[in-house]
């Protein structure tokens, strides 16, 4: 019986294997490749639902913003979607007050957001615990209020209408049937997840995983974790804001529902059940809870909540790695399944 | 008085630490000569870690200085004193469980290296940072293990790997925190080899409990108990001190 | 205007030895066991369930009820935990625990959406517990009252069990340091189990009383979390039961003098300051810095 599989692999040497690491954890996986083919696909063959696709990708950065947080920097908070809304609101505000230029609201609104993200950051890095999860519920729920209360600015309850964009580019109109607004989001989208992808492949992403694993340690190698703080929560907070502000801008409506409770834990539920800490399993788990609950709309809420509660507690238990760590488990078996013929 | 501190690697000046009422350190002056071999021993409870945690920067002194090569670094906190020069090991396997040995080290490297705060260049092109973690894991027998997760490495690999990642740092002064302990006896050759093959221009302060380990391998012994400095001197000097055979011993008539 | 002002305090002291009740249990078990605990709140909603659903359904006295919503909330705390929490204490596990915890919850929620429904049940107390009592000037809701006089026959009967028995010095021991105390031959589990079983028990038990104060609705476990986390993060840090009712009291006071004076940004004030604080304060208002 031939060893086919086994002769195809060059035998590396144990130096070599090591210092190819990383290069490994950097390569792409044929899920990641695979999702944004799907995307692109699916953006042709379903013309009539772009705006759920561009709703798909959104939700997809916003769940790699917030994966960067608790996947690779170990911070699980609880208010994540303060960064969402308030991009979605800087943004909508712009256009609200009559600048209609797209790209400039866009990085506007990231901008605002990443600020929040740095004054969190200085808030945050004291704090370990229950305060930690304390302070980042606060001011979840203190924005929320904040916005709710300035009702004069944001328009409180009925929301706020972001008005008629110019055309992108000066060349692209935004039309009903979302095929600017597709094209669009998946261009702002992909260049912010590929910026995500850079970072954690970076000695900074190193070491944001090294102060996951153990926050003690990492003073003591000479890494300064405040500053890593601040850098982590501000560019997972531009991230979050850019698609808050995405979102804005095609659906043409800013509401309170940006900055709800609900979107944050929500976010967290994409994550793990997609696979924290790898980036694009957040994509996918994104993608599958959106579809779902789309398709599933007039299913009893009761349902919904109960089956995503339930699957949370079942990835906690048996099944950390979410639906991406599910795969490369079936693969490894597969793998070693072919390799022993 | 400073000037007669200059010359030393690390050197401590009135060091006290107190916790509410209970002194941990109590006025502590010490001073460790470059390329030094010393050992601190002391019984339970005599401040020895509590002296390195203030000499690390992990806990802040009650009052007191704390220099390394002339400099004072008492106001610095942990991570600026590492690049300094000053680099400690962990009692208990203080380590990184998900990360593989290469890239703990590497990490450590890299931020030896300015290349911390890098968000925009991959890990894979820093490819002199990765060789000089090879090396480092090479010497410390550690390159079998390189790609495997720190937790599933046996204890005594883990033990090695504490002191790998204090020396990516390439510090002056090296304090190892009982490097030995908890390390079964078919392991515990690797460490003895790898602390004996520390560089000669390291200054090296160890506690240790293990006496065998600490006659081998000290040139001065410093006794710590209740917070103070018992003595210091060389092996030979403290193994006959009637202090020290009494505070370890409990009575003087024991031979 | 005063009598005005002391009413409402006395109405914010009443729902802080609420909080206190609710809270009491998610401190001991966020300093003893070092596991964050967000289904705390669903303890408390199962008490407030199982008293009105006793009262309407069957007809039970309001007193009958008490014992039950405290002894089911107190179960159901101790099964979750033998069960699923035990496998997860410590620090390196928050993630994992407060992952668990918020799946536990919302499928908690559901299930109460599916059996009673989303909308609040309607409450109905005896005649001897409504109605005003007439102090002086001031007309004192006569439900508070009796809230306030159970709370401090409870508070104390908890503040002297902690510090007078041995029980109590067992839990502080284990807070204090874990490893020691179980090296004394002290069995750290069932002292987790029991400690754990007081805690949702009360919290079932403050859910119960709170029938005619807060709404009860599926809402209750997410809605009063926060509330919950404030008394836990401002003063009950490291298992300190003096400090959470002091956090409590705070909080409940803060809470309806803000809603009664400033109705619009209540919520906002009471989660800006907590926020401040906990930023100069990491470990609480009463901690030793």
């Amino acid at each position: 019986m031939a060893t086919t599989a086994a002769a195809q692999l060059p035998a590396l040497s144990d130096e070599a294997a090591a210092k190819a690491l990383f290069a490994e954890r950097a390569r792409w996986r044929w899920p990641e490749i695979a999702y944004w083919i799907a995307v692109v696909l699916c953006m042709f063959a379903f013309p009539t639902h772009l705006m759920l696709i561009a709703q798909v990708l959104i939700t997809g950065l916003f769940a790699v913003s917030f994966d960067l947080l608790v996947g690779y920097a170990g911070i699980a908070s609880l208010g994540q979607a303060a960064f969402f809304g308030v991009g979605a609101y800087t943004t909508g505000l712009i256009a609200h007050n009559g600048w209609s230029e797209p790209i400039t609201g866009l990085l506007a609104g990231a901008l605002a957001a990443g600020l929040l993200g740095f004054v969190f950051s200085i808030l945050v890095s004291r704090l370990t615990g229950i305060a930690l999860l304390m302070i980042t519920f606060g001011v979840g729920l203190l924005i929320y209020e904040a916005a709710h209360s300035a009702h004069d600015i944001t328009g409180g309850d009925d929301g706020l209408t972001v008005g008629n964009l110019s055309p992108l580019l000066g060349l692209f109109p935004f039309d009903f049937l979302g095929h600017t607004a597709v094209g669009y989001t998946f261009v702002v989208v992909f260049l912010a997840y590929l910026f995500a992808r850079l970072i954690v492949n970076s000695p900074f992403g190193l070491e944001l995983q090294g102060i996951r694993e153990n926050v003690r340690r990492i003073p003591a190698i000479g890494v300064p974790v405040g500053y890593r703080y601040m850098v982590a929560f501000t560019v997972s907070a531009i991230l979050a804001g850019l698609g808050g502000a995405l979102l804005a801008q095609i659906t043409g409506t800013v509401a309170l529902g940006f900055l709800s409770f609900d979107r944050s834990s929500s976010v967290l539920i994409m994550v793990i059940l997609g696979g924290i800490g790898t980036l694009y399993g957040p994509l996918i788990g994104a993608a599958l809870y959106m579809v779902a609950q789309d398709r599933l709309a007039d299913l009893n809420p009761v349902y919904w909540n109960f089956y995503i509660g339930l699957m949370l507690v079942i990835v906690v238990l048996c099944a950390r790695g979410g639906i991406v760590g599910g795969i490369a488990r079936i693969e490894r078996a597969v793998r070693s399944r072919w390799t022993r013929r | 008085m400073d000037a007669s501190l200059n010359g030393y690697a690390l050197a401590t000046s009135g060091l006290v630490k107190r916790f509410g009422a209970l002194a941990a350190v109590d006025g502590v002056d010490f001073r460790l000569p470059h390329g030094a071999r010393h050992a601190l021993i002391g019984p339970n409870g005599s401040g020895k870690t509590t002296l390195i945690n203030l000499l690390s920067g992990t806990l802040r002194t009650t009052a007191g200085r704390v220099l390394l090569k002339g400099e004072d670094i008492t106001r610095l906190p942990a991570h600026e004193r590492v690049a300094r020069g000053l680099a400690r090991t962990f009692q208990i396997n203080t380590l990184f469980p998900a990360l593989t040995p290469i890239e703990s080290v590497t990490m450590a490297v890299c931020q030896r290296r300015g290349l911390g705060p890098v968000l925009y260049r991959s890990m894979k092109s820093c490819r002199d940072a990765i060789d000089e973690a090879y090396g480092l894991l090479q010497q410390l027998h550690l390159d079998g293990d390189a790609r495997r997760p720190t937790k599933e490495l046996a204890y005594g690999k883990q033990r090695l790997l504490e002191i790998a990642l204090a020396l990516a740092s390439r510090p002056t002064v090296l304090l190892l925190d009982e490097p030995a302990a908890g390390v079964p006896q078919h392991e515990s050759s690797e460490i003895l080899a790898v602390i004996s093959e520390l560089p000669k221009d390291i200054a090296v302060l160890f506690i240790e409990h293990d006496i065998d380990l600490v006659f081998r391998f000290a040139q001065r012994i410093t006794v710590m108990m209740a917070g103070k400095i018992l003595c210091e001197g060389t092996p030979s000097e403290i193994a006959t001190d009637q202090q020290v055979r009494t505070v370890y011993l409990g009575d003087a008539s024991y031979v | 205007m005063i009598a005005n002002f002391l009413n409402i305090a006395f109405s914010g002291v009443a729902y802080g030895v609420l909080l206190f009740l609710m809270a009491a249990g998610l401190a001991v078990t966020q300093g003893l066991m070092n596991f964050l605990n967000l289904t705390h709140a669903v303890f408390a909603m199962l008490g407030g369930y199982l008293a009105v659903t006793l009262m309407n359904g069957l007809g039970w006295p309001f007193f009958a009820t008490l014992p039950v919503a405290t002894l089911g909330a107190a179960l159901l705390g101790m099964l979750l935990e033998r069960t699923l929490f035990r496998r997860m204490y410590g620090a390196d596990r928050h993630l994992d625990q407060i992952m668990l915890t918020i799946g536990l919850t919302f499928m908690a929620v559901a299930a109460t959406t599916y059996i009673w429904g989303p909308n609040p049940l309607p409450v109905r107390l005896p005649p001897y517990l409504t109605g005003l009592v007439h102090i002086g000037f001031l007309d004192l809701d006569r439900y508070r009252l009796f809230l306030i006089a159970v709370g401090i026959v409870l508070i104390t009967l908890l503040i002297l069990g902690f510090e007078r028995t041995s029980f109590g010095a067992k839990i502080r021991a284990a807070v204090d340091n874990r490893r020691v105390t179980a090296s004394c031959g002290i069995d750290v589990d069932r002292l987790f189990m029991f400690a754990f079983l007081i805690g949702s028990g009360l919290a079932g038990l403050g859910g119960a009383l709170s029938v005619n104060l807060l709404s009860v609705d599926p809402n209750f476990a997410v809605a009063f979390l926060a509330y919950m986390l404030i008394v836990v993060t401002l003063g009950g840090q490291n298992g300190s039961i003096k400090g959470a009712l002091g956090a409590a009291l705070l909080l409940g006071i803060a809470d309806v003098l803000g809603k009664y004076y400033v109705p619009q940004t209540g919520a906002f004030i009471i989660y800006t300051v907590t926020v401040i604080v906990l930023f100069c304060r990491p470990n609480g208002l009463f901690a030793r810095a």
